[in-house]
């Protein structure tokens, strides 16, 4: 298994109630899943979960079979660059990065990332000059980021999850900010990269037409038991 | 890592200016008050040189050095000639400078005096007065210019100038039967010598006969003693103070004593070094005032400084997200916004310390011209070091406010920045 919980347990400080309670959630390497979390499931708790950044009261979270509840906060954060690649709902790159370092950018903290980069095209730069060329953004290499248009903005920021082959990608409502017909179309990109060098896709949203595309649906409040009394 | 706190900084390079500037000026304000001070101090203390003791009527020792050096204020007596003859002989000293105050001309002193004056009397490092053109006056009538006096009322050689009796406001009658026919014009020295008109003792004594009363006698007013340059002139029965120098410095305090136990007269000997040091230390109260606004400037801009910092810091919590996401440890957060304000700081005293240099060259020509006051471009001293590293420690020190501040953010918001 790529990513395993078990009775998981979460509660924000000062909170009365836990905001996630997950008795099991899989993820196995290379499948694609779609998690349906309306706002206020605890979506962006799970999200904080998974990648290392907050670690929960009880249960545990493996990743790649590290007890991402047994470690320290500074090796969280090495396995999440070296593993995961993310991506936000909008504004996903530096402003003052071109284009293209904004895709190195994840290789700036991951020597495991730059090898594989360096594997699969000869450097990390030909990688991500290869990635942006699939997603069509050739010509934009060196062009200030803001001069991208939200598409191709988002496009990038694939990219940059990417490169360097990591093991999953996390996206968190990443077509909320396109139309229907450009949504499709990146899903389909992203799917297209992803399949190419095996990576598993955890797609969040809230949107639940995107559900077609994916291997397995869940929904989020179906599985958190501390849903139903949630604020957040 | 570097790379991108570059290119955050120049991104943000406005405000990121606008700080260097904050900080830029305040270090050229401290440093340069501190230059300033120690340059004033080094140019009061270099007034006088090579003279070992002045000897005038007793009085307190720093209203003694006030009128026979720096001209300001008038002496409450005069040393007689025989006294200055006979303290003069003493076979302890090498030579004396006799000095005669009270005249005038256009609110400048005038100072009479011998030619030894110009060969005896030092400022600085031991360096001697010298001529910028002309020479030494000779003649009774002869006068020699101190650099300020010819640039600021326009003189040149060969002018006459018409003496005033007394000085200040209420001097308003003026030997204008005997003027005076400037001969030299002094080198300027950044001392009181700039500003004085020197002529000899002999001059002095003419321009005074028939003025015994305080004003101009009859015999005075016909015209009759002027002009006369070859009328043997009688020594004055008075003079104001004299500068000694001796043939070694062990025989200092033996002279001083007896000097201060003159019987015929209460007189006292005064160590212009010492003096000037205690004169020094009435002024301490406005250096002190001085170095107490500096500091509080730097402190103002190190404020700023933080302020700027924490403002930015909401506006790059998205920037700080994209960093964590990507696998940016939470100290390396911490060392960027610490690292970046270190290069604010070192970049902003080097530029500070830039614009003091280009300040003090620019103004060098203006400060020793219109001011007196000789300033050189000297290497930091340790005192300056001293401030610079201070300021870079305490700059430091608060930016591990906004740096915490970012940790702390970088790991409540994680990826979620709202």
């Amino acid at each position: 298994m790529l990513l395993e919980l078990a009775d998981v347990t979460f509660s924000w400080p000062g909170a009365a109630r836990p905001t996630l309670q997950l008795a099991q959630f899989n993820l196995a390497a290379g499948e694609r899943l779609f998690l349906h979390g309306p706002s206020g499931s605890g979506k962006s708790t799970l999200l904080a979960l998974l990648t290392g950044i907050q670690r929960p009261q009880s249960g545990q979270i493996r990743l790649l079979g590290h007890d991402l509840t047994a470690l320290s906060g500074p090796q969280r954060d090495h396995l999440r660059a070296d593993h995961l690649g993310y991506v936000f709902q909008q504004f996903n790159l530096l402003p003052y990065l071109s284009v293209l370092d904004n895709v190195l950018l994840s290789c700036q903290f991951s020597r495991l990332r730059r090898q594989r980069a360096t594997t699969l095209a000869g450097s990390p730069e030909a990688q991500a000059r290869e990635l942006l060329a699939r997603l069509d953004l050739a010509a934009y290499l060196t062009r200030p980021v803001a001069a991208l248009s939200v598409g191709q903005q988002q496009r990038v920021a694939l990219a940059r999850a990417l490169i360097g082959a990591p093991e999953l990608l996390i996206a968190d409502e990443p077509t909320s900010a396109l139309d229907a017909e450009r949504r499709d179309a990146f899903i389909e990109l992203l799917f297209d990269c992803a399949n190419a060098q095996q990576t598993a896709i955890l797609l969040v949203s809230h949107d639940p037409q995107l559900a077609h595309h994916f291997d397995r649906q869940l929904s989020l409040p179906a599985i958190n038991q501390a849903a139903a009394e949630a604020v957040c | 890592m570097l790379k991108i706190a570059l290119r955050s900084l120049l991104h943000r390079r406005l405000t990121v200016c606008l700080t260097l500037l904050t900080i830029a000026l305040s270090v050229l304000l401290l440093v340069g008050v501190e230059r300033l001070r120690t340059e004033a101090r080094q140019s009061f203390a270099n007034t006088v040189s090579g003279t070992d003791l002045i000897v005038g009527a007793r009085t307190g020792s720093v209203q003694l050095l006030l009128y026979s050096v720096f001209r300001v204020g008038s002496a409450t007596n005069n040393i007689g000639w025989d006294s200055y003859q006979a303290l003069a002989k003493d076979r302890r000293v090498a030579w004396t400078v006799p000095v005669s105050l009270g005249d005038s001309h256009h609110g400048f002193a005038v100072l009479g005096t011998t030619p030894d004056y110009f060969r005896h009397l030092r400022y600085a490092d031991n360096r001697p007065l010298q001529l910028a053109s002309g020479q030494v006056f000779s003649r009774t009538h002869d006068a020699v210019l101190g650099a300020q006096v010819a640039r600021k009322l326009g003189y040149q050689l060969g002018q006459k100038i018409v003496l005033t009796h007394g000085s200040g406001e209420g001097a308003l009658s003026e030997h204008s039967d005997q003027p005076f026919t400037i001969v030299g014009i002094l080198a300027p020295t950044g001392t009181p010598v700039d500003d004085t008109v020197h002529v000899s003792l002999d001059g002095l004594t003419a321009i005074h006969e028939g003025w015994e009363s305080g004003s101009a006698s009859l015999l005075a007013s016909s015209g009759v003693l002027a002009a006369d340059e070859s009328r043997a002139i009688p020594p004055p029965s008075s003079i104001t103070a004299f500068y000694v120098g001796l043939k070694s410095r062990t025989g200092l305090f033996g002279y001083q004593r007896s000097v201060n136990q003159y019987p015929d007269e209460t007189l006292m000997a005064i160590l212009p070094g010492v003096a000037l040091s205690e004169l020094w230390q009435l002024m301490r109260i406005a250096e002190q005032a001085l170095q107490f606004v500096a500091a509080f400037v730097l402190v103002i801009g190190l404020l700023g400084m933080l302020t700027a910092l924490l403002t930015g810091l909401n506006e790059r919590r998205r920037e700080m997200a994209i960093l964590r996401s990507v696998g940016a440890r939470t100290w390396q957060i911490f060392a960027l916004v610490m690292g970046e304000t270190a290069l604010l700081l070192i970049s902003g005293i080097a530029l500070g310390m830039g614009l003091l240099y280009a300040l003090l060259f620019a103004c060098r020509p203006i400060l020793r011209q219109v001011y007196s006051l000789n300033i050189g471009i000297a290497a930091p001293s340790l005192l300056e070091w001293l401030m610079l590293g201070l300021t870079l420690a305490v700059g430091l020190i608060i930016s591990a406010i906004p740096a915490w501040r970012a940790y702390r953010l970088s790991l409540a918001d994680g990826l979620s920045p709202h």
